[in-house]
């Protein structure tokens, strides 16, 4: 089966990208297909590179780059839920005319569209939030 | 498969003290561009999103209620409310904005988008959704 998974929450303060980032994982090792991972609300704070979480806890952004790299999964952060909540890739950054940017690798910014298309394009889309 | 699907966006949370309200409508707008079946659902305090007389000035937050009536002309025809959450809030249909569209199948007559719906008909109105979104 062909998923597309939104993550609704920030890493730590909420369950709900653990609980993604397990789904995901684990309906990869079930041999199904992950058509696009994407990010919004709060969510778009799972991709940004500075987090550093102590060292005994799990890492959130890196775990999902990690997957993101192993099984070649598209993670697209939502632009606008990006802009306001400051997470910005190059690009992004310079359009904005900021002096830093922070997008974790195996992330991509890209606009809403990319939901309607995994909507259309999956036989699941699984919303993970509140 | 066919590429029109049957898109539910389910409204849950009041229309400020979160951002959940305006990023939905954000998605509903952009994904009106796509020509998919589009459907909204107002229940629990989602129902607040579409209540008439909506003032921001207290909060210092944008007041876009108004984009709701504006939904129409964007093709969504259809925003269901639950009648249990109008209930338990002491609501009625008389407390939310007028939400209008033009028939074009009935010489661009104006007719209401509001159905109310109870849990019952919520819960068939799920079943049929390609996708449901949740706010």
């Amino acid at each position: 089966m062909k998923f597309t998974i939104q993550v609704n929450e920030g890493p730590y303060q909420h369950q709900s990208s653990d609980t993604a980032y397990q789904f995901t994982r684990a309906a990869l090792e079930a041999g199904h297909e992950i058509f696009r991972v994407f990010f919004y609300h709060d969510g778009v704070n799972n991709a940004t590179r500075l987090t550093t979480p102590p060292q005994d806890d799990r890492n959130v952004v890196t775990r999902w780059s990690e997957l993101a790299e192993k099984h070649n999964l598209d993670l697209v952060v939502c632009v606008a839920a990006a802009q306001r909540r400051g997470i910005a890739d190059a690009d992004e950054s310079k359009r904005n005319g900021k002096d830093a940017d922070n997008l974790a690798p195996g992330f991509r910014i890209s606009g809403l569209g990319q939901l309607i298309e995994g909507g259309i394009q999956s036989d699941r889309l699984v919303v993970f939030g509140d | 498969m066919s590429d029109t699907k049957k898109f539910l966006y389910v409204n849950r949370k009041a229309p400020y003290g979160t951002i959940y309200a305006l990023e939905s409508l954000e998605v509903v707008l952009i994904g009106a561009a796509f020509e998919q079946d589009v459907q909204l659902l107002f229940m629990d305090d989602g129902v607040f999103q579409i209540a008439k007389g909506q003032d921001t000035k207290g909060i210092e937050n944008k007041n876009f209620s108004p984009t709701y009536t504006a939904l129409g002309d964007y093709e969504i025809t259809k925003m269901y409310v639950s009648q249990e959450s109008l209930d338990e809030r002491g609501l009625t249909i008389d407390d939310l904005m007028p939400l209008t569209y033009e028939d074009e199948d009935d010489d661009w007559a104006e007719k209401s988008s509001i159905i109310v719906v109870n849990n019952a008909e919520i819960a068939a109105l799920m079943e049929e959704q390609d996708v449901v979104l949740s706010f």
